[in-house]
């Protein structure tokens, strides 16, 4: 089975480092079940990254944390999410636990809530590579200071012994990359790592992060809401809507020319350059992400589309090849947006 | 006849606690009816100088002038009358939304504390009245604010803002804590407000993109200080201040194949303490262009059109060089 799905793959040159397949997620609330991830499925190449776009109940949390088993045990987990091969999903924690100090990282919004407050940042990471690399503790302080300056913090040699609070916020985000990498991961997982940080700042980590991708190979999934940081530093996308991938595309291509319908009403609410309250109105996209207890078979996102029919209540849209001869370019949409984005805009001014 | 006064005039605005300087020497003006953006890093204080003009604070030194009456000094009780002139959103509507009031208590309240007595009967008509201008239908008042959701919490604090009829609207990033789908139509409901109603708004954010699309006026503040003013055109056509120019250079654009094209100017990441700024210019710390006379000296304001920039790089004529083109490796190294 491994081996037939992986030759499906290899027509790519690369396999495939993490194959998320038909990966579903739901919790048992006291109000009832809330489905939040339905069948996705996704790759990630080798020193590729990958950034997944949607508002926020979108599901990309749920995908993320489900990867390497970070969801609280009520959580009901279907599909497959095989890392070079080895299935995770239903793998014993002891065995995940290993998965995550070594093979996959994770950083998070707020690095605090991950940072010992009472150890110095170099003990921190330390501790990371005496455990997973059994290094000696002056060995690994010694690392810890060659990764801090990897990931750009000046005068590396001092910094090792400061204490979490005695850092800014951006300062603490790359601590915690540092940490991250520490035991050279695969791949990252870094959901809205800037999103509580300043523009000025953000653009230091993003930087950080394409460098560890360049120099280390790392392969990155990078989560957030902004656009933005999507434009500068992915090499494919990922939308996510209500618990469902709903377009997948390479970056210029998704940018140039939306299908699915959320993804353009998405790119339209944003105020890009340029645009001015005086001549330009933003384009709402009206209502809400649904909280879906089941899955329907419809489209979810008919409720708040402009373009929604009787078809798209009565049968769930696949994800398929968009565009003719473009077949890394994938959308779950019945009526996908005929022209480029440029046009799009032009209507509706 | 006289001249209108500005919506608001700040002189010299100072606001020290203890030993954090959060604003020091701000002045800033804003003509009847427009909108001047705000903007700089976290802990720059842009949200002091808002709840100094609201009057959340008394100033430590300097002059708050709204619709031409100077208030920095008033006591809450002679505040009163002056209290319906200006009105101010927050970010986080969920916090400042009191959760065991109604939406329509909510909406209502700034009438019962500006003294006047309106009936209960117009008192409902004015809260439908402005619950239907913010886009929420007029049953939504007796909601409680946990019921609604982001969105419409923030329209729902937009509606008891304006139901004073402010002239002066403070918005402290008001659509940081939404998605974009929500976001822009708290953007496209400020901007028509704005139009049809005509009050003026200092606009707080972090967010230029936002910025370039409801401002008219610009103010960049570094380090409890302004270091640029201008027109939106003047701003992201020639910023003149290398903070500026750092800034924008900074915000990603939404689209990969401009995005990648654009020069970025890393500054590092340490904004320097508010509790003991650098001497002579604050930014020098993190300046690509600084050389010895930024230690030294503070920079004079260069007045640039109807603005000002405070360089020392700043030419008389409103030019200078740009960190994102200038090669700044000599200074570097
Ligand atoms: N009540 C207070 N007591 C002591 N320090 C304060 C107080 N209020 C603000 N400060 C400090 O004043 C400075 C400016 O804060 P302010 O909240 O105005 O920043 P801001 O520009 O609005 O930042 P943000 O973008 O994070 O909202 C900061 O150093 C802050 O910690
Ligand atoms: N532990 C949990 N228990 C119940 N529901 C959850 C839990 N974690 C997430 N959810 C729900 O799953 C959906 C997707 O959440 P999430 O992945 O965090 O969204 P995103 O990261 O896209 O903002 C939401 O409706 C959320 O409320
Ligand atoms: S399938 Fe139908 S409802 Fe869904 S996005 Fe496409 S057009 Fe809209
Ligand atoms: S005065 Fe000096 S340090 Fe300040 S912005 Fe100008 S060049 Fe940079
Ligand atoms: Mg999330
Ligand atoms: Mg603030």
């Amino acid at each position: 089975m491994t081996t037939v799905e992986r030759a499906g793959a290899a027509a790519a040159v690369d396999t495939p480092v993490l194959e998320i397949r038909d990966l579903s997620v739901s919790f048992p609330t006291e109000t009832g079940t809330v489905s939040a991830v339905d069948g996705v499925s996704l790759d990630l190449a080798s020193g590729e990254i990958v950034g997944m776009v949607g508002e926020s109940g979108c599901g990309k949390s749920v995908t993320a944390m489900s990867i390497a088993g970070l969801l609280p045990a009520s959580a009901r987990i279907t599909g497959s999410v095989r890392l070079d091969g080895t299935e995770l999903v239903g793998t014993r924690e002891s065995v995940l636990r290993r998965v995550r100090g070594k093979e996959i990282a994770y950083i998070f919004q707020e690095p605090m809530t991950s940072l010992n407050p009472v150890l110095t940042v170099g003990r921190q990471i330390g501790e990371v590579l005496q455990v997973h690399e059994r290094m000696t503790r002056r060995a690994a302080r010694a690392r810890a200071v060659e990764l801090l300056t990897l990931v750009g913090i000046p005068s590396a040699a001092q910094r090792v012994d400061t204490y979490p609070h005695q850092l800014s916020g951006g300062m603490r985000q790359r601590v915690m990359i540092a940490m991250a990498v520490a035991c050279g991961p695969k791949v990252l997982v870094a959901d809205e790592p800037t999103t509580a940080l300043d523009v000025t700042v953000q653009a230091g980590i993003l930087q950080v992060l394409r460098d560890l991708r360049d120099r280390l190979g790392t392969s990155i999934l990078i989560i957030t809401h902004d656009l933005g940081v999507i434009a500068d530093i992915a090499d494919r996308v990922v939308v996510m809507y209500a618990g469902r991938v709903v377009e997948r595309a390479p970056v210029n291509d998704l940018f140039a020319h939306p299908y699915h319908r959320y993804t353009a009403g998405l790119l339209s609410a944003s105020p890009t350059p340029g645009r001015h309250a005086g001549t330009d109105r933003l384009q709402e996209i009206p209502g809400l992400v649904p909280v879906l207890s089941t899955q329907p078979d419809a489209c979810t996102f008919a409720d708040r589309c402009p373009a929604a029919d009787a078809g798209c209540r009565d049968s769930a849209p696949p994800l398929e090849v968009a565009r003719a001869g473009g077949t890394d370019h994938l959308a779950a949409c019945w009526h996908p947006c005929p022209s480029p984005r440029s046009q799009i805009e032009e209507v509706n001014r | 006849m006289m001249p209108e006064p500005n919506a608001l005039e700040v002189e010299d605005l100072v606001m020290h606690f203890g030993p954090v300087r959060a604003v020091d020497g701000v002045s800033l003006t804003i003509p009847k009816g427009r909108v001047t953006a705000l903007v700089g890093e976290s802990g720059s204080g842009k949200s002091t100088v808002g709840r100094c003009v609201v009057r959340l604070v008394e100033p430590t030194a300097g002059v708050v002038r709204i619709a031409g009456t100077d208030v920095t000094h008033l006591s809450r009780r002679q505040l009163r009358p002056h209290r319906s002139a200006v009105s101010i959103v927050f970010q986080d509507p969920a916090a400042s939304l009191d959760p065991r009031m109604l939406v329509g208590e909510v909406v209502a309240e700034p009438l019962r504390l500006s003294g006047t007595r309106v009936p209960r009967r117009d008192r409902e008509a004015r809260v439908a009245t402005e619950l239907e201008r913010v886009g929420l239908r007029a049953e939504v008042a007796r909601r409680y604010p946990h019921e609604l959701s982001g969105g419409q919490r923030q329209r729902v604090s937009i509606a008891r803002a304006l139901i004073s009829e402010p002239r002066l609207l403070i918005a402290d990033e008001p659509t940081s804590a939404l998605d974009v789908s929500v976001q822009a139509s708290v953007l496209n409901l400020l901007a028509d407000l704005q139009r049809d109603i005509g009050f003026a708004c200092l606009f707080i954010t972090h967010d230029l993109s936002a910025v370039e699309y409801l401002a008219d006026d610009i103010a960049v503040m570094y380090l409890g200080q302004l270091v640029e003013k201008g027109s939106r055109e003047r701003i992201f056509a020639r910023p003149a201040h290398p903070y500026t120019q750092a800034l924008l250079s900074a915000a990603p654009v939404a689209d990969p194949v401009r995005q990648r094209q654009r020069q970025l100017v890393l500054l590092g990441d340490d904004l320097p303490s508010a509790l003991d700024p650098p001497s002579g210019c604050r930014f020098r710390t993190r300046c690509p262009l600084a050389f010895d006379r930024c230690a030294t000296e503070v920079p004079a304001q260069v007045a640039i059109g109807d603005g000002m920039a405070a360089c020392h790089l700043v030419r008389p004529d409103g030019t200078g060089p740009d960190v994102r083109t200038a090669d700044t490796s000599e200074v570097l190294s």
